[in-house]
């Protein structure tokens, strides 16, 4: 599974105070430690309350790319901050995200196929969330057609089925597990799913337990990545564990190791 | 019609055994296993940069079981190990050795340390191929053999094993302070194998220097479990499991030769036909089907058999 590490985002107190005071250091550590711990992409997210999100992106991707080369996963509900990442990764990215209301996919599809990225879609239109598996599925369905329209490669594709806090909207917990499931029915090959973990245990006292079980269970159901906390190590053992038994790597005794020397 | 292909994003890693002059060794040509990118002989959809190779055995002692179809091909040699390497390769044109320090066994002769170190001299003196130097299967008296063995042939780079799960360190360190390659072995049994790997390159080993042992079975003892485990392990590596991304070495000739059906007379058995040609043929059977699975270095034993399987080899490199 890919894991994307979720902490470069301003959100998280410590990394938005770097971000504002441009504190290389910080950020350079957080994203050492995800890459070390296991993470296969970084999540670069600016925060909700930068001033100059273009700028901070540039600054963002040029500060992790002086200590990482693996790829960036750009974060943001603004096409143009997106894009700021995009002229300056070294390495194939994510844009992250695109929904599927109409005006949206007709900017963020085209730019994700510009800059030859990967693309999330998350499975919710302006109308917000969706109820269950089958509006989950409909978006899904917009997306995977405007893609083909426009001759972005399937294959690039990551569906986010929408994941909500447990103790927000308990119901909805295996609806997207339903949904990881009846996207990869959608088409051939099935088309990659990846969900915002954390989520899941927003608000929660149990945030580790809770996001660890979630992620056994999507992973069983097909997830094909995750953005989540890589320096959860319980987080990163289940995931791998949960693959090992899914018959995806092969056992020995010292699999951890093994899985991490990869 | 198109064909269907396979795309791998593994790499099996490559091996290089023998150390010229130029890397501080004596021998005067090398031999590189591995490197492939696709199942094998499947040209179509990946690397194959590196031909299979067959070593032919030695022995350190003259062996004892061997069917006469099996010795007459070496006639005296038998008795004398640095000849009997002399002349596969002058004669039987062997690019690699494989010496069995058989006799160091405490049940087959005893033979010291010393014994062995200065054996190992001497062909590596004799012969200027790469060498392939393995225990007589003790633990205990391999870690004093293997060692004298390792640093008689220091700076050679040779093929030194079995290192096994429960029995690796002592002749990893050699092979590291040695600077030699390492064989891990397993009981035809793939969750061991990987963890064999994982165990010596804990130790600082480099992935690139060791070579598997999956341990096989003859034709009608058990290829065929042989045969998918190896397949499953080539499969994972090629999917990018680094832990069993190496070559595999394979006994062809020491489990061939074991199978009553290669070794009995045709007086024992006059339905079974002339053992003269049945016994090669069923090595040779014996090493086809393990190419067919991943095999890049077979260790063999009669001559016949090697020139039969080397021709085969020849003919599928041809990519044809």
């Amino acid at each position: 599974m890919l894991v994307i590490g979720e902490l470069i985002n301003g959100m998280f107190k410590a990394v938005g105070k770097a971000i504002a005071d441009r504190d290389k250091k910080v950020i350079q550590k957080v994203a050492k430690d995800q890459v070390a711990a296991g993470a296969g992409m970084l999540d670069v997210n600016t925060g909700p309350y930068e001033k100059n999100p273009k700028d901070a992106m540039k600054w963002l991707v040029e500060t992790i790319q002086e200590v990482t080369d693996v790829p960036l996963a750009l974060d943001s509900t603004k096409a143009d901050v997106i894009e700021e990442g995009l002229k300056l990764v070294k390495k194939k990215a994510m844009v992250n995200s695109a929904n599927a209301d109409e005006e949206k996919l007709n900017t963020i599809v085209p730019l994700a196929k510009k800059y030859n990225a990967f693309l999330i879609g998350l499975t919710m239109d302006k109308k917000g969330i969706p109820r269950d598996k089958n509006e989950r599925t409909e978006h899904a369905v917009t997306i995977i057609t405007k893609c083909q329209e426009i001759g972005f490669n399937l294959s690039d594709l990551y569906l986010d089925p929408i994941v909500l806090p447990v103790n927000v909207a308990q119901a909805q917990g295996i609806e997207v597990l339903e949904a990881i499931k009846e996207f990869k029915l959608l088409c051939d090959p099935a088309p990659k799913t990846v969900v915002g973990l954390s989520n899941i245990s927003q608000g929660t006292k149990t945030r580790p337990l809770i996001n660890r079980t979630y992620l056994v269970m999507a992973i069983t159901n097909g997830l094909t990545a995750a953005i989540m906390d890589p320096l959860d190590k319980e987080l990163m053992n289940a995931a791998i564990t949960s693959e090992l038994i899914l018959n995806k790597n092969i056992y020995c005794d010292s699999f951890l190791d093994s899985y991490r020397k990869r | 019609m198109d064909l269907m292909k396979e795309c791998w994003t593994g790499k099996i890693n490559t091996v290089t055994l023998g150390a010229t002059e130029k890397e501080g060794g004596t021998r005067t040509s090398q031999i590189t296993v591995g490197g492939e990118t696709a199942l094998p002989f499947l040209f179509k959809e990946g690397d194959i940069p590196h031909a299979p190779v067959i070593a032919m055995e030695v022995l350190d002692a003259e062996p004892t079981d061997w069917p006469e179809v099996l010795k007459k091909p070496f006639g005296d040699a038998l008795k004398d190990p640095v000849k009997w390497a002399v002349k596969c390769v002058e004669e039987y044109k062997a690019r690699l050795i494989c010496v069995k320090l058989i006799g160091t066994h405490p049940d087959f002769g005893n033979k010291s340390a010393a014994d062995a170190a200065k054996l190992v001299k001497d062909i590596l003196q004799a012969v200027k191929v790469p060498l392939i130097i393995l225990g007589s299967g003790d633990d205990e008296k391999d870690n004093t053999v293997l060692a004298k063995a390792s640093e008689a042939a220091k700076g050679e780079k040779c093929l030194i094993g079995d290192a096994t799960e429960k029995n690796y360190k002592t002749l990893a360190a050699s092979c590291l302070a040695d600077g030699h390659n390492i064989i891990g072995e397993s009981p035809i049994d793939i969750n061991i194998a990987k963890q064999v790997n994982i165990l010596i390159s804990e130790m600082g080993f480099p992935l690139d220097r060791i070579v598997v042992n999956p341990t096989i079975g003859a034709l009608g003892y058990g290829l065929e479990y042989a045969y998918s485990i190896m397949e499953r392990a080539r499969n994972a590596a090629l999917l990018g499991d680094k832990m069993l991304s190496m070559p595999f070495i394979c006994f062809v000739g020491q489990e061939a030769w074991r199978a009553k059906e290669a070794k009995a007379t045709s007086s024992e058995h006059p339905e079974w036909g002339d053992e003269s040609e049945r016994g090669p043929l069923w090595e040779a059977q014996t090493a086809v089907a393990v190419l067919q699975t991943g095999g890049d270095i077979l260790v063999m034993r009669h001559p016949k058999a090697v020139e039969e399987v080397r021709k085969y080899i020849d003919s599928l490199m041809k990519k044809g």
